[in-house]
């Protein structure tokens, strides 16, 4: 059974001024469905468009062309911002404040009458655990805790579409963790939540689906269930040496990463895969790993984009 | 309206915590005090002199917090970025616009309100009346302060703290200058000069045109509606540009 739509975004394209009259295209023509009560993961590298479609969402950057609605309400009009919390990536919040005054101020900015606001201002201080801290000024406050107040703020009017940008950026496995905890929790509550990342773990963790985003274009949309289930298999060898070279005779079949010292080779048949490994033999290189695998989000996200990921923290870099 | 008034007092609480209203502050006190001291070096009335330099203070002091509180009214909330989560909720541009100029016009009172009873506090120490005539001066400098700050306002909607800034105090300069720049052209033959002045007078405000210290001073009688006629210029022209200000606001991007 299909969900509604909680999000359409409908030909999105943004062009910024770099001076002297040069333009440079950050969003082209974006269309795209965010479904009610999903975990949609908006993955693309640093300067993929990620957060000029989040200020475009939220209007605090206007479009060229193209349109955003929530439950069919336009996002252009204020008002309907009611419906939607916001996490901007690494958030700045006005230091001269407490966590408990910054949260005040910004339960403010809604029509929530003053009984609410303090059971809820109480109760997300609890859920971001920062009872503790919540009498103490911004400034004195580490990055992972400014985090915390972030998400605090974007759920001080229980909204019914959260989006969280770079939600984990920064922060470490607890704090990742809490993080995770909180965005499953939100989608139990019947929240819709969009997040951006460049981290595929967090992405194949908790979202229902997710789009692939490269220099401003969408390139695809995943569902992350059906990749998990899928039995699309795939062979991969590992080598040391960056100087490997690719028989010529099977270009074709063949995928090369190379990531530091190391050359990751995918292949989809089991005999290129063995012509291969005697590849590597025949050219004196340390062969590491070598067999079938799954096919998943990190090998979609290749073939769609081009772009490498390192394997070690399974970070997409340009 | 509960929004804009939010945003009123969280600007006005960050500039009561800023240390430059405070310093700025302090240095209107220390004028204060010297105008005590230049007061008793004179031979003519001293209490003359204290309101003369007190009300001068009161001005200068006053013009220098609204252009600091002024320019650093937007852009500071997009340099620091804070702006970001304040926009993605439900408030239009044009209440957060306001909101925030209300709160620095609050602590612009607080800073007038302040100088005025310390300065009636000195001159009673040499007449023992409250001396109530210097409010047809100081309400007028306070309309003025008003409207200087719409001024930085309206440039920090769209430039640098610093441009702002020298922007902002251009304006203060050239508003005070105008009349006498018109007077001037009006006296010699040159025509391009006249058009010149003509051209400045008309586009900046005549700040001159609130300008009643000297008048108050002296005693040279002040009429009210000549008063009151200053003060809806300034007004009106306030109005105009938190217009303009918001008109550009709403069209720009908050990169």
């Amino acid at each position: 059974m299909s969900r509604p739509v909680a999000v359409k975004i409908e030909g999105l394209s943004k062009t910024f001024k770099t001076g002297w009259g040069k333009k440079y295209k950050v969003l082209s023509d974006l269309s795209l469905d965010i479904n009610e009560n999903e975990i949609f993961g908006y993955l693309g590298a640093n300067g993929a468009g990620k957060t000029t479609t989040f200020k475009l969402i939220l209007g605090l950057i206007h479009a060229d062309q193209g349109e955003v609605s929530f439950w069919g309400k336009p996002a252009s009009d204020y008002k309907n911002r009611s419906l939607l919390g916001y996490l901007p990536e690494n958030p700045y919040f006005y230091s001269y404040l407490t966590a408990f005054e910054s949260l005040d101020f910004y339960a403010s900015l809604f029509d929530i009458d003053p009984k609410t606001k303090s059971e809820r201002i109480k109760e997300l201080l609890s859920l971001v655990g920062l009872e503790h801290a919540k009498d103490l000024q911004l400034r004195k406050f580490s990055r992972g805790m400014l985090q915390r107040v972030g998400v605090a703020q974007a759920l001080i009017n229980d909204p019914k579409l959260l989006i969280l940008d770079e939600p984990m950026s920064g922060l470490d496995p607890m704090g990742r963790k809490n993080m995770r905890d909180i965005i499953l929790k939100c989608r139990e509550q019947g929240k819709t939540i969009i997040f951006s990342t460049h981290i595929i773990s967090d992405v194949e963790a908790i979202c229902d689906r997710a789009s692939i985003i490269a220099k401003g274009e969408l390139k695809e949309i995943i569902d992350i269930d059906q990749i998990m289930e899928s039995q699309d298999n795939f062979w991969e060898i590992v080598c040391q040496g960056k100087d490997f070279k690719m028989p010529s005779i099977a270009e074709n079949d063949f995928k090369k990463i190379v990531s530091g010292n190391r050359v990751i080779l995918t292949t989809s048949s089991k005999d290129s895969a063995y012509i291969l490994v005697d590849e590597v033999k025949r050219q004196n290189l340390n062969l590491i790993s070598f067999g079938p695998r799954r096919k998943n989000l990190e090998e979609i996200y290749i073939k769609s984009t081009g772009q490498y990921i390192e394997s070690d923290h399974k970070e997409i870099t340009r | 309206m509960n929004k804009i008034a939010a945003i009123a007092l969280n600007t006005f609480r960050e500039s009561i915590r800023d240390r430059i209203f405070y310093s700025l502050l302090f240095f209107a006190v220390v004028l204060l005090a010297f105008s005590m001291v230049l007061g008793n070096l004179t031979l003519a009335e001293p209490v003359k002199i204290i309101k003369d330099f007190g009300l001068g203070s009161i001005s200068i002091v006053g013009t220098l917090i609204a252009i600091f509180v002024g320019i650093g009214m937007v852009y500071k909330e997009m340099e620091k970025k804070t702006i970001y989560v304040i926009l993605s909720k439900p408030i239009a541009r044009w209440q957060f616009l306001i909101g925030k100029y209300c709160g620095l016009s609050i602590t612009i009172i607080i800073e007038v309100v302040v100088m005025t009873v310390l300065l009636f506090i000195l001159c009673y120490q040499y007449v023992p009346q409250i001396p109530l005539s210097l409010f047809y001066a100081i309400i007028p400098i306070y309309f003025e302060l008003q409207l200087i700050l719409a001024v930085a306002f309206l440039f920090s909607t769209f430039s640098t703290s610093f441009l702002s800034g020298m922007f902002t105090l251009s304006v203060f300069i050239i508003g005070h200058l105008t009349k006498d720049l018109k007077m001037l052209a009006q006296s010699g033959d040159d025509v391009v000069f006249q058009k010149f002045a003509n051209g400045l007078y008309y586009f900046f405000p005549n700040l001159e045109n609130l300008n009643f210290k000297a008048r108050v001073v002296h005693n040279l009688g002040v009429s009210l509606p000549e008063i009151l006629f200053s003060l809806l210029y300034s007004a009106l022209y306030t109005a105009v540009i938190l217009l303009l200000a918001i008109f550009i606001f709403e069209r720009r991007d908050i990169p």
